[in-house]
């Protein structure tokens, strides 16, 4: 167990340096430099800007570099907050976009696990059906489409919630964008959850065990659960990435000042090494918590962890 | 009075049109075994569930199941919740599937107590422990704390007769318990139930398709064929005196190793048309580092002459798969040559000439899996003559001759396999491999999927080609009983190596191997006045990655010495029999 | 061929496939022959008629933007661009997944290790942040966009295709024919293939919302499909903008949406149920 987590660790390092590249090298490789856009600067101010951006270097020269800097957590200083370093940018931001996506992930867990396993284990009633229908239509809606949705009827129409994340100073504000985040991961935690739980209830070993005169809750409990939750555990790695992902949605509608919003506001301006800082976050995030989980799963499946 | 009282339990699934068990009624006393012998569909196992309440909400259930006068069809679960594990108990046919793989061995067994107060809380895992120790688990204190995978399948078998007997029932249900298994650990397996049986007194109801199970465990039986029961009383009486053609039929075509079967070798000095010399062929196991190397088949030689069967019998690990595979060029060779009539064949079969592949053929273990799905039969049939024979014309013709001759009526032809049953589908492979007229045809575990009857016709079918066109078989099978009726020669292997090469009527008369011997001992006698066999052959096969030094064989064997940990028995004749055991002129082996 | 087929006949006993597959024909019908029928282009602005409300009457049934612009020609309009967007970008991820896929799972072995290897690694990046990177350094073009989704979306297919092709390539069928001496072309096209479509037919189905999805979230972020021409993410984006004096600018585009979406994925779930009942691949 410990070597494969040792060898699950050492290979997060190359992907990570390869994502970084890729970026790095998208935004190097785009048509025209980060200060051609707006108007011609003259030649000597521009090479002062260069060699200050460091520029004037080579391309793997200022690979090194970045890679230097993002080892020590600089990720270079931004083309339009003179005043700012990415980094700053981006840990100014970082814990509302954290409190909001751990929360989501957090009643996504909750909500879609219960609903799952009340589905599963109440097959074929109104109650499964309910379920799996409001799944559904929660695995279709996309984030942009619910979040407005949700601002037009709890707060332009109802106003029984503040619209805005900065319209309020309570926990009100965070109460709409979190469950926008959450609802299509609760729709595919349920989905995944009941047919799981289908599933396993299905298997040899659950018959044995309901030959051996056990209580479906205690079948549930002690030989269901766990392998039931395997699917589920595979699946919070592309459901974080699908949550960082959909902050960005949910930031832009309600106007929280986090990481996502950032990103729309430095794409609209073109601010390369902001957007490639939040790239470059984001990525790390993805991989981090991708190792997380792969390491979860090996602690919660035997055959995995014994090998 | 009965402890278990059957009366016209009938059980029907929406959809199907006849009912999977009709008007079946039983009844077990205490302490008694009772068997309940079928072929695969017969509803032996339905009534078994039935009795459980474990068959699944779709089926439809009447007549009445009375356990200690309790009516327990529509009984609630609460209520069965009650007999279960303590009045009941039922051991499954596969334990790898039985046996939760998420939870720890000991865990399974220890919930079963706690859920019925079976005992103190804090006395449970020792109470574990103590089961585990009784159905003869090596290191149970290891073995506790061991997930399934981790076990061997006889173990595995082990722990879930030991989940069963927890509770102390006064029945238990074992269905098909040894089918999964290796014969030398099915014996074993029977061995151990029936001195727990002696001990706690349990009635045993006892579902098998093979009559050896039933004629050595059970002092009554019945007979079940499509849902009905055909015939009951003692288990000698049924035997001797069979009342239903169903009965009659699975006696004789009951795998028996005393039916004079092939009277032996042919003689000597006839066509060798297949030649294999040194064949060794190994897989690698584990990610890249820690990589091993598993032996599958280690150097073996064997000449096959034209028309003659050679049987090559093992258990699972033996390399009798891995052998054929390699000889037919499906997988890499370490070393060795495979000659075909006089040429030597390159290793694999992308690399061998056109008329080397339509003179050799192979018959898999799975009928369904070796059919095309997208195919219908006549493709599948023609397919050779399209590769081998693209300029001839009459391909439907010819198609339509091999059908008939493999027992299938022509409209069958515009069927896809899915549409086939399993003896229908294996015809259609053997249609398939014999339409080229090949001089050899490899058979690898064909009949093992097929139910006795069926079994006995696929045989039947390829002894027939045998003597239309000389055609020479190997056929790969763990059934000894199929071995005796159809080979000229037996091959026994274990763990890749030759133990014994011996003409049939030698090899079953005189075995000169102890593994061999111990085989032969182990396959149940379908014959309910044969004594058990009292001391199986103990342990199990030991692993291909990490093999013992010497003979493999020598940590089983009652007759080992030393110089079997010391140095691996090179292949030697006696008489007309080949044997690798260092104490093969010393022993005489009579089983 | 079958195998196709087979599908097909099963799909017309289930009436959750055929209802959703109908309807998908008809919005897509409607979106294609609307803009003959209608005399209002989706382009036009009429600062005469700016926001007006839905209405039975006066020809603009679903309103008009603060342009004046029909919404209903727009939405047509933009439902056709969405629709051809995802269909384009899923061919594409369907050929290099199938190629990528069945080549890998053919030839195994250390080359399959590796190319797995390669998706198992992309699959752990959050894409989307890549795109949005891609089309800040590149501008926004339609092409880059089919590009984009396309580069992200074959990672699924390669992987049900190379699954499927190993596990057929492991069946007995597959050595049987070997056996007989058909040769590598006749194996893979006679014998793999056809057993494979029935799976890529299903999968293209759930790959198609799948693009459309991350079309209209670059529309909405603006990253997506450029002005004049619209499509659906980029009607909800402007819808959003306006939604508390023209909610009608939010809801009909955002409805016409979330309705493709839940066809597509009712039918591809149908589909894969037939094809697969235990959702083994």
């Amino acid at each position: 167990m410990l070597r494969y987590a040792f060898a699950r660790i050492l290979g997060a390092i190359p992907t990570l340096l390869l994502v970084i590249a890729i970026a790095f090298l998208m935004v190097h490789a785009a048509p025209g430099g980060p200060f051609d856009s707006e108007r011609v600067l003259p030649p000597d101010i521009k090479e002062n800007i260069e060699r200050a951006y460091h520029l004037d270097e080579t391309l793997p020269q200022q690979f090194y570099r970045y890679i230097k800097g993002v080892v020590r957590g600089d990720l270079g200083p931004s083309y339009r907050y003179r005043d700012f370093s990415v980094s700053e940018l981006i840990a100014g931001a970082i814990p509302v976009t954290m409190r909001i996506g751990a929360l989501a992930i957090l009643l996504a867990l909750i909500v879609g696990i219960s609903a799952g396993l009340i589905a599963a284990l109440r097959r074929n009633t109104v109650l499964d059906r309910l379920v799996t229908g409001i799944a559904m239509i929660g695995i279709s809606v996309p984030v942009f489409v619910f979040a407005p949705l949700m601002v037009l009827v709890f707060a332009v129409t109802l106003k029984w919630l503040p619209a805005s994340y900065t319209g309020s100073d309570g926990a009100d504000r965070l109460l709409l964008p979190v469950i926008a985040l959450a609802m299509p991961q609760i729709a595919f935690i349920a989905r995944l959850t009941r047919a799981s739980l289908i599933d396993v209830m299905n298997s040899d070993y659950v018959r044995t065990a309901k030959a051996q005169g056990l209580k479906t809750l205690s079948i549930v409990r002690y030989h269901a659960f766990r392998p039931a939750m395997l699917p589920l555990i595979s699946y919070l790695g592309p459901a974080f990435a699908a949550v960082l992902t959909g902050s960005v949605v949910v930031e832009h509608v309600f106007g929280v000042p986090g990481v996502g919003r950032f990103l729309i506001t430095a794409s609209a301006n073109r601010d390369y090494t902001l957007v490639l800082g939040i790239t470059v976050f984001y990525a790390a995030m993805v991989v981090f918590l991708n190792l997380v989980v792969d390491l979860l799963y090996a602690f919660v499946d035997p055959r995995v962890r014994t090998r | 009075m009965a402890l278990l009282d059957v009366e016209n339990l009938t059980i029907r699934y929406a959809g199907s049109a006849s009912p999977a068990v009709e008007n079946l009624s039983f009844a077990l006393a205490r302490g008694e075994s009772l068997g309940i012998v079928g072929e695969s569909g017969s509803g032996k196992t339905q009534a078994a569930l039935a009795i459980m309440g474990l068959l699944p909400a779709n089926a439809k259930i009447s007549g009445s199941v009375r356990f200690d006068d309790a009516e327990l069809i529509g009984a609630g679960a609460a209520v069965l919740n009650q007999y279960r594990a303590r009045r009941i108990a039922m051991v499954f046919q596969d334990p790898m599937a039985a046996l939760n793989p998420y939870v720890r061995i000991g865990d399974q067994l220890r919930r079963i107590l706690l859920e019925h107060k079976l005992c103190a809380a804090d006395e449970a895992s020792a109470r574990t422990l103590l089961m585990l120790k009784k159905v003869g688990l090596p290191d149970p204190e290891r073995q506790y704390r061991a997930f399934p995978h981790q076990l061997s399948g006889g173990m595995r078998q082990r722990v879930m007769i030991g989940a069963a007997l927890l509770g102390e029932p006064d029945v238990l249900i074992a269905d098909e318990p040894t089918t999964a298994l290796d014969v030398t650990v099915q014996a074993q397996i029977l061995y151990l139930l029936r001195q727990l049986r002696a001990e706690t007194k349990a009635a045993l109801l006892l579902i098998t398709h093979d009559l050896g199970v039933i004629a050595g465990n059970c002092e009554r039986m019945f007979v079940m064929d499509r849902g009905e029961m055909l015939e009951e009383g003692t288990t000698r009486q049924v035997f001797a005196t069979p009342d239903s053609d169903k009965m009659r039929a699975l006696l004789t075509n009951a795998p028996t190793l005393s039916a004079i079967g092939m009277s032996g070798a042919l003689p000597e000095g006839g066509d060798p048309v297949l030649d294999i010399s040194e064949l060794s062929v190994s897989f690698s196991e584990g990610r890249l580092r820690g990589r091993e190397r598993l032996l599958a088949v280690r150097p073996i030689s064997l000449t096959i002459q034209k028309a003659e069967t050679v049987a090559v019998v093992g258990e699972s690990g033996s390399g009798k798969t891995s052998l054929a595979r390699a000889i037919v060029g499906l997988i890499p060779i370490d070393s060795g040559r495979v000659t075909f009539l006089g040429k030597q064949l390159p290793a694999a079969v992308s690399r061998r000439r056109h008329d080397s592949r339509r003179d050799l053929q192979m018959v898999f273990q799975d009928p369904l899996a070796s059919l095309n799905p997208a195919m219908r039969v006549s493709s599948i049939v023609g397919e050779p003559l399209r590769v081998h024979e693209s300029g001839r014309k009459n391909h439907a013709a010819l198609v339509e001759a091999m059908l008939e001759q493999v027992g299938l009526a022509p409209e069958l032809s515009q069927r896809y396999p899915h549409e086939l049953s399993g003896g229908q589908a294996q015809r259609v492979a053997i249609a398939r491999a014999l339409i080229l007229k090949p001089k050899v045809v490899i058979c690898d575990e064909a009949v093992a999927a097929l139910d006795g009857t069926v079994r006995s016709e696929i045989l039947l079918l390829l002894q027939a080609a045998q003597q239309r066109t000389g055609l020479s078989i190997i056929f790969i099978t763990h059934d000894l009983a199929v071995v005796r009726q159809i080979s000229h020669r037996v091959l026994v292997m274990y763990m890749g190596r030759l133990c014994e090469l011996a003409a049939n009527n030698a090899l079953f008369g005189r075995p000169r191997h102890p593994y061999t011997r111990a085989l032969l001992n182990a396959v149940p006698s379908p014959d309910p006045n044969a004594e058990p066999a009292n001391a199986p052959l103990p342990g199990e096969v030991s692993s291909l990655l990490r093999p013992p030094a010497g003979c493999p064989f020598h940590p089983r064997c009652q007759h080992a010495v030393g110089a079997c940990s010391a140095s691996v028995p090179e292949p030697a004749a006696y008489g007309g029999t080949i044997v690798a055991c260092h104490r093969a002129t010393e022993l005489d082996l009579r089983y | 061929m079958s195998a196709l087929s087979s599908l097909v006949r099963h799909a017309r006993s289930s009436r959750a496939v055929t209802v959703c597959a109908t309807m998908l024909l008809v919005i897509a019908m409607i979106s294609l022959i609307g803009p003959l029928i209608s005399n209002h282009s989706y382009f036009a602005a009429d600062f005469d008629n700016r926001m007006l409300a839905p209405t039975m009457t006066g020809g603009h049934f679903f309103g008009t933007d603060e342009l004046g612009r029909d919404l209903l020609a727009r939405t047509l309009s933009g439902i056709r661009v969405t629709l051809l967007v995802a269909v384009i970008a899923s061919l594409v991820s369907l050929g290099i997944g199938v190629l990528y896929g069945a080549v890998a799972g053919y030839i195994g072995g250390r080359v399959d290790g590796f190319m797995m290897r390669i998706v198992d690694g992309l699959y752990a990046l959050p894409f989307i942040f890549f795109v949005i990177l891609l089309m800040v350094a590149f501008g926004r073009s339609m092409l880059l966009i089919l590009i984009a989704i396309g580069a992200i979306n074959w990672l699924d297919m390669a992987r049900i295709v190379r699954g499927q092709t190993i596990s057929l390539k492991q069946r007995a069928f597959v050595d049987a024919a070997r056996l007989i001496g058909v040769s590598t072309r006749g194996i893979i096209f006679r014998h793999i293939t056809p057993n494979l479509l029935g799976v890529v037919v299903v999968y293209m189905t759930l790959a198609i919302p799948q693009a459309i999805l991350m079309e209209s979230f670059l529309s909405f972020l603006g990253l997506g499909i450029q002005a004049p021409q619209t499509s659906l993410g980029a009607l909800v984006s402007d819808g959003v903008s306006q939604m508390e004096q023209a909610s009608w600018l939010l809801v009909i585009p955002a409805v016409a949406l979330a309705v493709i979406l839940l066809c597509f994925n009712f039918l591809g779930d149908g589909l894969r149920d037939l094809v697969d009942p235990k959702g083994n691949t």
